[in-house]
C-alpha cells in the first residue's frame, strides 16, 4: 500500500514538475475560464441590469456556466496530463515501471483536481469581484455538484485515456470534442422538460443533467435535492468503474495490437 | 548442419542449457530463482494481420549473461524485446522473465527489471534531476538520494544535472537514459541500440560502464544492436534474426567459424543477404 502511494506520489510530482516548469502553461489554465467568465458575465450583467423577464434567470446562466466549466476543465486536466506522456514518448517507460494502471489513474485524477484548483478559484473570485456573483452561496451542496461534475470528468477521462492508448493519437481530438457532445444532453442551461420526451431517459442517464437541475433548485427555489445528489453519487461510482474498466481493456487490448514501444512516434 | 539455421525443428534451436555458463564466471543473481533462466523465449510468435512480425522464436538468456540479439532492419528484434518486457503480447508462445511470464504476470518482475530503448525518452520537460527522482520512486528505490549520487558519479552527469532532459544533446540524454535504466539496479537490463547516437569514443565510455554495472551487480543484459564490434566486446552470446525467425545462434566466435567469415560483421551481412 504505500509503495502504491509512493508511486502516485511521484506521478503527480512529476506532472507538477511540468506544471511549473512554465507560467504560460498555468497561465493558460486560468485564461480560458477567465474569458470564458468574463462574456458570460457581461451578458449576466446586461440581463440582470435590463429588468426584463430575463432577468430572474440571468444568476442561472452564470452558475451554469461556472459549473459546466468544471466538468469540462476537470476532463481536460485529466486528459492533457495523460497526453503529456504520449507527447514525450514516454508511456513506455511507465508501462515497464512498476507502475499499476490504476496508481496511473489515481494520479492523473488528483492533477486533474490541482489543475481545476488553479483554474476555478481565480475566476471564481473574479466572477464575484466584477459582477457579484457569489457561487458559494448555493450552501453547502456546492460541494456536492462540483464533487460529482469532477467524479464524471475523471471517467471520461479514463475512457478518453484508454482509447488514446489503443488507437494512438487519432484519438486525441476526443479530448476537445467529447463534452461537446454532452452540452446539449445533459442540459446545462435549460431543464430537462425543455427536452423532447425521447429524450428524457438520455438526459437522466447522464450524470450533470443531475448536478445541473440540483442547481436550478437551489437557485430559483432555495431547496437543496438531496435525492438528485445521492442518485447522481450512485451513478458516478458505476460510471467510474466503467471509466476505469475501459481504460483496463484498452490498455490490455494496446498490448496485443502493439504499439506502446513506439506511441508517440 | 544446415548454414540456415531456420530449417532446423525449433528445439534446436535453443541455444545454451540454464546451468550453462557464460565466459566470466557469474554467480545466480537471486538464490531463490536458481531454477528459472533469467529470459526464456518459448515458441514466440507475433502475428499482425496476415504478417508474422516474429516467427517461432526460441532462446534462453541464463543468469549473468550478455546475449546480443541481432538483425536487419524489420527483423523482429525490437518486437521480442517488447514481448519480453510485456508491452506486447504474444499471439503464441511466451516470454518469461525470472519464472514469470510476461503477458499475465510482468508486474511481479517489473521492478527487477529496466529498460533502454530509441523509441522512448525521458520527458523532455523535466531536469535530469527530476527525472532520475521520479523513476526512483516509482521503482522504488531504498535511499535514492545516494542511488542518483552514485548515478551521477558513474555517468558524469554532474554538469546536466539540474538541465531540462529535452534540451540536452543526443548523447546526453544517451547517457540519462541509460542512468534511468540503472536506476534500481535492475538484474534483467533490455537495452535497444543502447550507443546508437553516441561518437565512438563516447559509445566505448557506456560499453565500458555498461560492463562495470554487469560485473559488479552479475546482471543480465540482453542487447540489440547493429554495431557488430560492440557486440562482439559486450555478448557473450548472440541470437540472430531475419523475417521475424532466428536463423543463427552461438557465440560470436564460433558463428565466425561455422560460417567462415572474419568476424560478426561478415556473419551479419551474410545471413541478411541470404536468410
Amino acid at each position: 500500500m504505500s509503495q502504491s502511494l509512493n508511486r502516485i506520489a511521484a506521478m503527480t510530482a512529476r506532472y507538477y514538475y511540468i506544471l511549473r516548469s512554465s507560467w504560460l502553461r498555468l497561465l493558460e489554465i486560468v485564461y480560458w475560464p477567465a474569458m470564458q467568465m468574463l462574456v458570460w458575465g457581461f451578458l449576466y450583467t446586461y440581463l440582470y441590469d435590463s429588468k426584463s423577464a430575463m432577468a430572474s434567470t440571468a444568476g442561472l446562466l452564470l452558475g451554469a456556466v461556472l459549473l459546466w466549466d468544471v466538468l469540462f476543465r476537470g476532463q481536460l486536466g485529466f486528459t492533457f496530463t495523460f497526453l503529456e506522456e504520449i507527447w514525450s514518448r514516454n508511456l513506455a517507460n511507465l508501462m515497464m515501471s512498476p507502475l499499476q494502471p490504476f496508481e496511473l489513474a489515481a494520479s492523473l485524477m488528483l492533477m486533474s483536481l490541482i489543475r481545476l484548483v488553479i483554474g476555478t478559484l481565480p475566476v471564481l473570485l473574479l466572477t464575484f469581484v466584477l459582477f457579484g456573483f457569489n457561487v458559494f452561496a448555493m450552501g453547502p451542496g456546492l460541494i456536492l455538484f462540483f464533487l460529482n461534475l469532477v467524479l464524471t470528468s475523471w471517467a471520461i477521462g479514463l475512457v478518453i485515456a484508454g482509447l488514446v492508448i489503443r488507437q494512438g493519437f487519432g484519438a486525441e481530438s476526443l479530448a476537445y470534442s467529447i463534452m461537446i457532445v454532452l452540452l446539449p444532453l445533459c442540459c446545462v442551461y435549460y431543464p430537462v422538460a425543455a427536452l423532447p420526451l425521447w429524450l428524457h431517459p438520455v438526459a437522466w442517464s447522464l450524470t450533470p443533467t443531475y448536478v445541473f437541475e440540483g442547481m436550478r433548485a437551489v437557485l430559483l427555489d432555495g431547496s437543496f435535492r438531496t435525492d438528485l445528489m445521492l442518485e447522481c453519487l450512485a451513478l458516478n461510482a458505476v460510471y467510474l468503474g466503467i471509466g476505469f474498466t475501459t481504460f483496463v481493456a484498452l490498455l490490455h487490448s494496446a498490448r496485443h495490437k502493439g504499439g506502446l514501444l513506439t506511441m508517440g512516434e | 548442419m544446415s548454414r540456415i539455421e531456420r530449417f532446423l525443428p525449433r528445439r534446436h534451436l535453443t541455444p545454451v542449457s540454464p546451468n550453462a555458463t557464460p565466459a566470466q564466471d557469474h554467480a545466480p543473481v537471486s538464490p531463490a530463482d536458481d531454477e528459472a533462466p533469467a529470459i526464456a523465449v518459448e515458441d514466440l510468435c507475433k502475428q499482425y494481420r496476415s504478417h508474422w512480425a516474429v516467427d517461432d522464436v526460441n532462446f534462453i538468456v541464463p543468469k549473468g549473461w550478455t546475449v546480443g540479439l541481432l538483425g536487419g532492419n524489420g527483423a523482429g528484434k525490437t518486437t521480442t524485446i517488447a514481448m519480453i518486457m510485456g508491452l506486447i503480447v504474444p499471439s503464441f508462445g511466451r516470454a518469461m522473465v525470472l519464472g514469470h511470464d510476461m503477458a499475465t504476470e510482468r508486474h511481479k518482475v517489473l521492478g527487477r527489471m529496466n529498460f533502454e530503448s530509441p523509441y522512448v525518452a525521458l520527458p523532455g520537460r523535466l531536469t535530469v534531476r527530476q527525472n532520475l527522482t521520479v523513476f526512483g520512486r516509482l521503482y522504488g528505490v531504498a535511499d535514492l538520494k545516494a542511488r542518483i549520487e552514485e548515478l551521477i558519479e558513474d555517468f558524469e552527469l554532474g554538469d546536466v544535472l539540474d538541465r531540462v532532459t529535452g534540451r540536452l544533446s543526443a548523447g546526453q540524454k544517451t547517457r540519462v537514459a541509460i542512468a534511468k535504466a540503472l536506476i534500481n539496479d535492475p538484474d534483467v537490463l533490455l537495452l535497444d541500440e543502447p550507443t546508437a547516437s553516441l561518437d565512438p569514443d563516447r559509445a566505448e565510455w557506456v560499453r565500458s560502464r555498461l560492463t562495470a554495472y554487469q560485473k559488479r551487480r552479475r546482471a543480465t543484459i540482453l542487447l540489440s544492436s547493429h554495431n557488430m564490434t560492440e557486440v562482439e566486446q559486450l555478448c557473450d552470446f548472440v541470437v540472430i534474426m531475419s523475417h521475424g525467425r532466428v536463423v543463427a545462434m552461438g557465440r560470436p566466435a564460433e558463428l565466425a567459424e561455422r560460417f567462415k567469415c572474419r568476424d560478426l560483421d561478415e556473419v551479419f551481412i551474410y545471413l541478411a543477404r541470404v536468410a
